[in-house]
C-alpha cells in the first residue's frame, strides 16, 4: 500500500497527488511512468511520473478524472493508500546536449511537459514553453512553468485567458520570426501532438513526443501499447514512451486509442442495467 | 487385486454446453472411491517408469498405493516430499508426455490417470487437513528470487525448507506468474494457486510485489546493497511474439497475453469489473498450444459466437495437452488444420473484418523434428472476423538481461545457465524455467527451480 502524502486540486479535473513510494522514487527519472490501481480489484492504469523527490521518498502524478478508475483515485484523501503502484517504468527521455528547447503542454500534457521544461531550466538550456488549454478556468501550473522558462505562452481554444489561439499556431509563429530549437517537446492530446510534428516537419526541427497509450502491464508483456515509429512496431511501455514524432504513425495510434471504447461503454450499460435492475427488486 | 479395466475411471466433468458459459472448474474431480479405482489400476511394478517421465522427481507409484489403501493424507504427503505445487500440476503438466507415457498400462489401453491421482489427493489435503506449520531454523542466509511464477515460486519454497531467508520479487501486483495471468479459472482455480502461495508465506517467504526487477531494482543492487548472497532469476518468457504479418495493428487484433492478462489476472469476466476486454462475435487464435486453448475458450465464455483456432501443423504436431485440445472441441471450438493466416483485413475504420488464410501440407521433418508446414499453391481463402488473437509464443522479458551486463544471453535473448544447478555465467546469480528455455511447460520450470534450490545451498555453504 502506498500512502498519499500531499493532494493538490489544480482544477475541477485534474488533482495532484504526492505519493510515498520510496522504491520507485529511487530510480525514476524525467519521462518514466508508474502503473497503479486503485484498490484490490482495479484496473491497472499508466500514468506519467510528473516529478520525484529522493530523500523523501516520493512520486507526484497528476491526473484528469477520464474514468471510473481515474474518478476513485480523484476520491482519496491526503493520508490514504493507494493499493498498488509500480515503477519506474519505461525509458527516460534524453535531455543530454540540449541548448535551446520549445516545450508545448496540451491540457494536462502540461503535468508532464512541465517537468521536461524545468529539467532542462535547471541543465542550463534555454526553454519556451507553450500551453494550450480548451478554457481559462482549467489552466493549471501557471505559476510553475513560468519558472521554469524563458517566455512561457498560454493560449486557449476558446480565448478566455485573452489569448485565443491553438499551440501550433503560437509555435509556427516562433518558428517563422527565426526561433532556432535544438528540439521541439511535445506532449498532450494525440491530435495535438500530430499538428505540432506536421508543423516542424516543415522546419526540419527534431521533435519528440510522449506517447501514453492502452497497456496493461507496462513491462512489455501484453502489446497492447504497440505503434507504429519509422514503419516499425514498438512498444511503448519498453521502447518509449519518448519517441521521434516524426517517425510515428499518428493516424494508427488514434484509432488504437479506441480499441477498448466500445467495450467499456457496453459494460457500463450492462453496470447500469443491472443497478437498475437491484433497484426495481429493492 | 489390480483392477484390469483397459480405461482410466473417467473425470466427472461440467457438460461442455453449460460450462463454455461460465468460468468454474470444467473437471470437477474424483471422488474418493472413483480415486481408489483409478489406483487400483497402478501395477505397483517394479520397474516404475512413470517416476523418470516426472520433472520433480515424485514417487509416483507409492502414492498411488496409498491412495488405493485410502491413506490419501499419506498419499498427499509423498506428493509433497518432492513437489510443491501439487494441485497446480495435478491440473496443468501434459502427463501424457511424461509420467503416463512411460506407464506400463498404457502399452494395452490407457495409463493410470495419475495426473487426475495427483490433483485428488493434493485437494484431498486442502479441503480436510491444516497446513502443517513445521519450525523451520533460519539459517541467516538471504536468498532472491525474481518472478513469482511456477518455478520462483518451486525454488522460494525448496530454499525456505532449508532454513533460507527467502524473499521473491514480483512485478505485477499479484504472485503466481503464468498461473493467475495465463491460465484462465476454469483449468485451474486461483483460489488453488493463492492456497500454496499462502503456504510459502506460512514458511516464511516474502513476497515483494510491485518491483520490477530490471526497472526498480537491478540484480546487482539486490545483491550489493540488499545483502542478498544468491539470486534465482525466473522471469519467465513474458514477450508475445506477433507474426509480422500486414493488418497485424488493426483494432481487434491482440496477443494471447493480453486478452488473457485481461480476463484472468484482471478479472475483466467478472459483471462491473473496471478492466475492459474485447468481446469478439466472431474470433480466430492463431497457434496450437495450451496459450492458444485457453484463449479460443475464454472468447466463447465471454459471449464470442464463432471461435476458430487456426493451427499451420495438424493435430498431432499440436503442442497443447490432449486434454485440452479434446475439451476446446467439446466446446464448440472450430479447428481449422494445416491454416496460416497472411493477411488480416481491416474495415474502413480500421478494425478487423477477416483473415486471409492459405492451407497447408506437412514437408519433411525440421529442426524441431516436426514436419515442415508448406503452403499449398493457390489455397488462399479469407474467414470473416472482428478479432485476431496472435498465440505463436512469447520470448524472455528484455529487462533483466538489459540492466545485468555479465548475464550471458543466447540470440534468442534466453539466459545462459548450467541445465543440472541453473548457474549462469554472474557468480551467484541462477537461473531457471522458461527465462532460459523459452516458452515451456509449468512442470519443466518447477523441475529448474528445484534443481538451482539444491545448487544455491550448495553454493553459499561452500562461500
Amino acid at each position: 500500500m502506498y500512502q498519499i502524502v500531499e493532494k493538490k486540486v489544480l482544477n475541477e479535473q485534474v488533482k495532484l497527488f504526492r505519493v510515498k513510494a520510496p522504491h520507485v522514487a529511487k530510480k525514476a527519472k524525467p519521462g518514466q511512468f508508474i502503473v497503479l490501481r486503485v484498490t484490490d480489484d482495479g484496473e491497472r492504469i499508466p500514468l506519467t511520473i510528473a516529478d520525484y523527490d529522493r530523500k523523501e521518498g516520493t512520486i507526484t502524478i497528476i491526473f484528469q478524472e477520464v474514468g471510473a478508475t481515474t474518478a476513485a483515485l480523484g476520491l482519496l484523501n491526503e493520508g490514504e493508500y493507494i493499493h498498488d503502484f509500480a515503477g519506474p517504468l519505461g525509458l527516460p527521455s534524453e535531455l543530454e546536449g540540449i541548448k535551446k528547447a520549445c516545450v508545448i503542454g496540451g491540457g494536462l500534457g502540461c503535468a508532464i511537459a512541465y517537468p521536461q521544461a524545468k529539467a532542462l531550466h535547471e541543465m542550463g538550456a534555454k526553454v519556451d514553453i507553450i500551453a494550450g488549454f480548451r478554457t481559462k478556468d482549467i489552466i493549471i501550473l501557471e505559476d510553475e512553468m513560468k519558472a521554469a522558462c524563458e517566455n512561457l505562452i498560454v493560449c486557449t481554444d476558446d480565448g478566455s485567458n485573452g489569448r485565443k489561439n491553438l499551440v501550433t499556431n503560437e509555435l509556427e509563429a516562433l518558428l517563422q520570426a527565426g526561433e532556432q530549437y535544438d528540439v521541439v517537446i511535445a506532449i498532450g492530446p494525440l491530435v495535438m501532438m500530430k499538428f505540432v510534428c506536421l508543423t516542424t516537419k516543415k522546419y526540419n526541427v527534431k521533435t519528440i513526443v510522449s506517447m501514453n497509450p492502452i497497456m496493461v502491464d507496462g513491462t512489455g508483456m501484453c502489446g497492447g501499447c504497440r505503434l507504429t515509429v519509422g514503419g516499425e512496431t514498438k512498444f511503448a511501455c519498453v521502447d518509449g514512451p519518448d519517441f521521434d514524432g516524426h517517425l510515428v504513425d499518428f493516424d494508427e495510434t488514434i484509432r488504437r486509442s479506441k480499441m477498448y471504447k466500445k467495450f467499456e461503454q457496453e459494460a457500463m450499460e450492462r453496470h447500469r442495467c443491472n443497478l437498475e435492475e437491484v433497484i426495481k427488486n429493492a | 487385486m489390480p483392477n484390469m479395466s483397459p480405461n482410466k475411471c473417467p473425470m466427472p466433468e461440467q457438460d461442455p454446453n453449460v460450462r463454455n458459459k461460465n468460468f468454474k472448474e470444467v473437471a470437477l474431480g474424483y471422488t474418493e472411491e472413483q480415486a481408489v479405482e483409478e489406483a487400483q489400476r497402478c501395477l505397483n511394478c517394479k520397474a516404475r517408469p512413470c517416476i523418470a517421465g516426472c520433472p520433480v522427481n515424485v514417487q509416483i507409484p507409492d502414492f498411488i498405493q496409498l491412495i488405493a489403501n485410502r491413506d490419501f493424507s499419506g498419499a498427499a504427503k509423498k506428493i509433497k516430499q518432492t513437489n510443491s505445487l501439487p494441485a497446480v500440476c495435478g491440473r496443468v503438466c501434459p502427463q501424457e508426455s511424461q509420467c503416463e507415457s512411460k506407464c506400463v498400462r498404457g502399452r494395452k489401453g490407457e495409463p493410470v490417470a495419475i495426473g487426475r491421482l495427483e490433483r485428488f489427493a493434493a485437494d484431498w489435503s486442502m479441503a480436510n487437513e491444516k497446513p502443517e506449520s513445521a519450525k523451520i531454523e533460519k539459517n541467516g542466509h538471504k536468498v532472491a528470487v525474481v518472478g513469482a511464477g511456477p518455478s520462483g515460486l518451486t525454488c522460494a519454497g525448496d530454499l525456505a525448507n532449508l532454513g533460507y531467508d527467502v524473499t521473491v520479487f514480483e512485478a505485477f501486483h499479484k504472485a503466481g506468474g503464468v498461473l493467475v495471468y495465463g491460465i484462465p479459472e476454469f483449468r485451474l482455480p486461483k483460489a488453488i494457486v493463492q492456497r500454496e502461495i499462502d503456504t510459502l508465506s506460512d514458511k516464511g517467504v516474502k513476497f515483494e510485489l510491485n518491483y520490477i526487477v530490471g526497472k526498480t531494482g537491478s540484480i546487482d543492487e539486490l545483491m550489493n546493497d540488499d545483502g542478498f548472497e544468491a539470486v534465482y532469476v525466473g522471469s519467465g518468457a513474458g514477450l508475445p511474439s506477433f507474426m509480422n504479418i500486414p493488418g497485424e495493428n488493426l483494432n481487434g487484433v491482440l496477443s494471447a497475453n493480453e486478452f488473457l492478462t485481461r480476463i484472468n489476472l484482471m478479472k475483466a469476466y467478472l459483471p462491473n469489473n473496471p478492466t475492459p476486454v474485447m468481446v469478439p462475435k466472431r474470433a480466430a487464435i492463431v497457434g496450437g498450444g495450451n496459450v492458444a486453448m485457453d484463449a479460443a475458450r475464454c472468447a466463447k465464455r465471454i459471449g464470442a459466437e464463432e471461435v476458430y483456432i487456426l493451427y499451420r501443423r495438424s493435430e498431432e504436431e499440436m503442442p497443447a495437452r490432449n486434454e485440452e485440445i479434446h475439451h476446446a472441441k467439446e466446446e464448440g471450438i472450430i479447428f481449422r488444420l494445416l491454416t496460416a493466416p497472411t493477411k488480416i483485413l481491416g474495415d474502413e475504420n480500421g478494425w478487423v473484418k477477416g483473415v486471409e488464410c492459405v492451407e497447408m501440407e506437412l514437408g519433411e521433418p525440421d529442426a524441431s523434428g516436426r514436419r515442415r508446414p508448406v503452403v499449398k499453391q493457390g489455397s488462399e481463402y479469407t474467414i470473416d472476423l472482428d478479432c485476431v488473437i496472435m498465440s505463436i509464443g512469447t520470448s524472455p522479458n528484455p529487462l533483466i538481461r538489459s540492466t545485468t551486463p555479465d548475464l550471458e544471453t543466447n540470440r534468442k535473448g534466453c539466459i545462459v545457465a548450467d541445465e543440472a544447478t541453473g548457474q549462469t555465467s554472474k557468480a551467484g546469480v541462477f537461473a531457471g524455467g522458461d527465462a532460459v528455455t523459452g516458452a515451456a511447460t509449468v512442470i519443466l520450470a518447477m523441475g529448474a527451480g528445484k534443481a538451482a534450490a539444491a545448487a544455491i545451498d550448495k553454493y553459499i555453504k561452500s562461500k
